[in-house]
């Protein structure tokens, strides 16, 4: 047994990084991840390394079969990450992109609460260079907003850890539930929340919808795939079962897509359906059963590479045209055929075609859902996957590459960015055309499941279709939303806009009120000089300076002589 | 560079599209079709209705929509809202 701690391989590429120029530090970047992996197969399964803190066990590398499914996943979404931003000279990006992979490994093998901790936190200070990196004014706020949403996170997974410390005296990160006595209630919510931010949760979302689509064309394709995904996983080791996830997830599912459908840049569209996406994965960890929580994870397995692909996609359109708004662009199909089709490879694995990735993940927690009776999840879900098909299936490719001619003449990306979007696009028609050879040979739970029968291929078809059916016909008849130059409200208005004007407000009354206030003192201050001085005469107007200066001397002194008088006597009087 | 048929994309021309679309309709005729011959397993009541993913899937993304569209008129700023 010679494998190493399953992060080090990236890490150590993101050190060396930093040191190396040129082809050398491309050589070492696209070996980081396949050492990686390697060395994930040569791992067995159970603690790989304890040790104790402070009178607390503590397992730092922990291996199951969950642990190394994501593993396993992240170490191929680097890849193909890193191949798309070979040609990128920045050695931020480079380094953070790496670094923040490592990260999702190290907390995917957390054995205990800490350990996800540390690297939950790298996760945050890792990615936000990503968002800085577009060197913007707003992505510099953008990533602000981010990195306070993600430290408030952090913040409360250690206050929730602390709490399981002192109460089950042990930081293990086994199965945490919401069923608790006392003080651990606390901490298993704080947990929880902490969780949810990170999986962006209805109302804890903003982050990422706000500053995702500010980041670098290879920025973007890094955060989509890790944070949210570790949350997911997170989630399906702590709270699987918790029927509270089933109603968070299916909001999650829904709500994005109206916002997706009248949102202008492409990249946010595509962050308003990863919260759909995850939607999904949440309501099957919350149904909780081996059917579901295989769902679950596929679907992150699966989510990462097809939305890692449309990102691309969409990177490569606003690396060479420099806008990514639906209402600038159209007709690229002309200038980039192979960018057009890999794209398209993308929307249907998102939005679940048979023989695409999303097909065979997606069905089994619709299918759980169904089984376990949840009629009304059940129904929504076929709507949010409708309306996933409406928004990322269709819209995306429709308005970026064909509507109406743009005028934008360009050509296709660099070739690196090429073979990545291959590559994704080869592996999403894999993953969707032999899944019991490749992503379900990785599930954790054990449960057959087989998405090929004729029930499931022709109600997905005649869903997707009619769906389709419904975009045509709303074109046709002009009823369909054009793309307008626009912002739409989210509740990142409630701090973005609200809560600045409300402290605005506020500040500027208080500041007003004290304006008032020294005016009128120095209006009483100018009025008691003048009643006391004429300016005329050039001369105070009291008693004492109508009389000569030695008069008042007189008067003083009468004036001391009698307090000398008095402090010599009272003392005899007493 | 210059491109040779840039007024003359595929997609340029109306009978193209219009092709296109004759075929898409005649996928979306054999589907609701094949709801009849095939015999589906049913796990959920509503499945019983004739056609009824086409039918939901249409209706789903028309009330989408529609409903996006009404939510336009509360939520749509100018394009530099923040940055004012």
């Amino acid at each position: 047994m010679n494998s190493v701690i399953p992060f080090l391989p990236l890490m150590f590429g993101a050190l060396a990084a930093i040191f190396l120029r040129g082809w050398l530090r491309n050589i070492i970047m696209l070996a980081a991840p396949i050492v990686g992996a390697l060395n994930l197969m040569g791992l067995e399964h159970g603690i790989f390394w304890s040790l104790e803190f402070m009178g607390y066990a503590l397992e730092p590398v922990r291996i199951d079969k969950l642990s190394m499914m994501f593993g396993y996943l992240f170490h191929l979404a680097a890849f193909i990450a890193i191949v798309y931003a070979l040609h990128v000279k920045d050695t931020v990006q480079h380094v953070a992109g790496l670094a923040y992979a490592a990260s999702a490994v190290g907390a995917v093998f957390a054995g205990d609460l800490l350990t996800l901790f540390v690297f939950w936190e790298l996760l945050a200070l890792t990615s936000v260079f990503l968002i800085w990196a577009r060197r913007t004014d707003r992505a510099y706020s953008a990533g602000v907003r981010y990195l306070l949403f993600q430290i408030l996170s952090g913040v409360l997974l250690l206050a929730g850890l602390l709490i399981f410390a002192q109460v089950n005296n042990s930081l293990l990160f086994n199965h945490i539930g919401l069923e608790h006595d006392g003080i651990a209630q606390v901490g298993a919510w704080l947990i929880f929340f902490a969780f949810g931010i990170k999986c962006a949760f209805p109302f804890l979302h903003t982050w990422l919808t706000d500053a995702y689509p500010e980041s670098t064309p290879s920025g973007t394709v890094f955060l989509a795939s890790f944070t949210t995904k570790v949350a997911v996983y997170a989630f399906a080791r702590g709270y699987p079962g918790e029927e509270i996830l089933v109603w968070i997830g299916v909001t999650m599912a829904c709500f994005p897509i109206f916002l997706a459908v009248i949102e202008n840049d492409l990249r946010r569209v595509l962050a308003y359906s990863l919260i759909n996406q995850i939607g999904f994965m949440i309501v099957g960890i919350g149904i909780g059963t081996a059917l579901a929580l295989n769902g679950a994870v596929a679907h992150a397995f699966n989510d990462v590479i097809f939305k890692g692909l449309l990102m691309m996609s969409m990177g490569a359109v606003l690396h060479m045209t420099g806008k990514i708004n639906g209402s600038e662009l159209g007709g690229l199909y002309k200038s980039m055929p192979k960018t057009t089709i890999l794209c398209i490879v993308g929307a249907a694995s998102i939005s679940a075609f048979p023989l695409f990735s999303g097909f065979v993940s997606k069905s089994m927690i619709m299918a759980a859902a169904v089984a376990e009776g949840y009629d009304v999840v059940w129904l929504l879900l076929l709507f949010a996957a409708a309306g996933v098909f409406h928004h990322a299936g269709i819209k995306i490719p429709y308005f970026a590459f064909f509507h109406h001619d743009s005028g934008i003449r360009t050509t296709e990306p660099p070739l690196n960015m090429l073979v990545a979007m291959t590559l994704g696009a080869v592996t999403c028609v894999i993953l969707g055309t032999f899944p019991a050879q490749t992503v379900y040979a990785l599930l954790p739970w054990e449960h057959d499941y087989n998405p090929y029968d004729m029930t499931h291929v022709l109600t997905q078809l005649q869903l997707l279709f009619f769906s389709a059916l419904a975009f045509v016909w709303l074109n046709l008849r002009n009823l369909y939303p054009p793309e307008l130059p626009s912002t739409n409200l989210d509740t990142d208005w409630f701090y973005r806009k609200l809560a600045p004007n409300v402290i605005k407000r506020v500040a500027s009354t208080v500041y007003g009120t004290y304006e008032k206030f020294e005016q009128s003192v120095v209006i009483s201050i100018k009025g008691m000089i003048q009643n006391t001085y004429d300016s005329e005469e050039g001369k105070p107007k009291g008693y004492f300076a109508r009389l000569w200066p030695i008069e008042t001397m007189v008067v003083w002194v009468a004036v001391l002589l009698a307090g000398y008088l008095m402090v010599y006597y009272l003392p005899g009087l007493a | 560079m210059t491109e040779q048929h840039d007024s003359d994309g595929f997609f340029d021309k109306p009978e193209n599209i219009k092709k296109m679309l004759r075929v898409f309709y005649v996928m979306c005729g054999l589907l609701v079709v094949a709801d009849f011959i095939v015999h589906r397993h049913v796990y959920h009541d509503w499945e019983n209705i004739p056609a009824f993913y086409a039918i939901y899937g249409f209706v789903g993304c028309s009330v989408l929509v529609f409903a996006a569209k009404e939510l336009r008129k509360v939520i749509m700023r100018g394009e530099d809202y923040y940055d004012e």
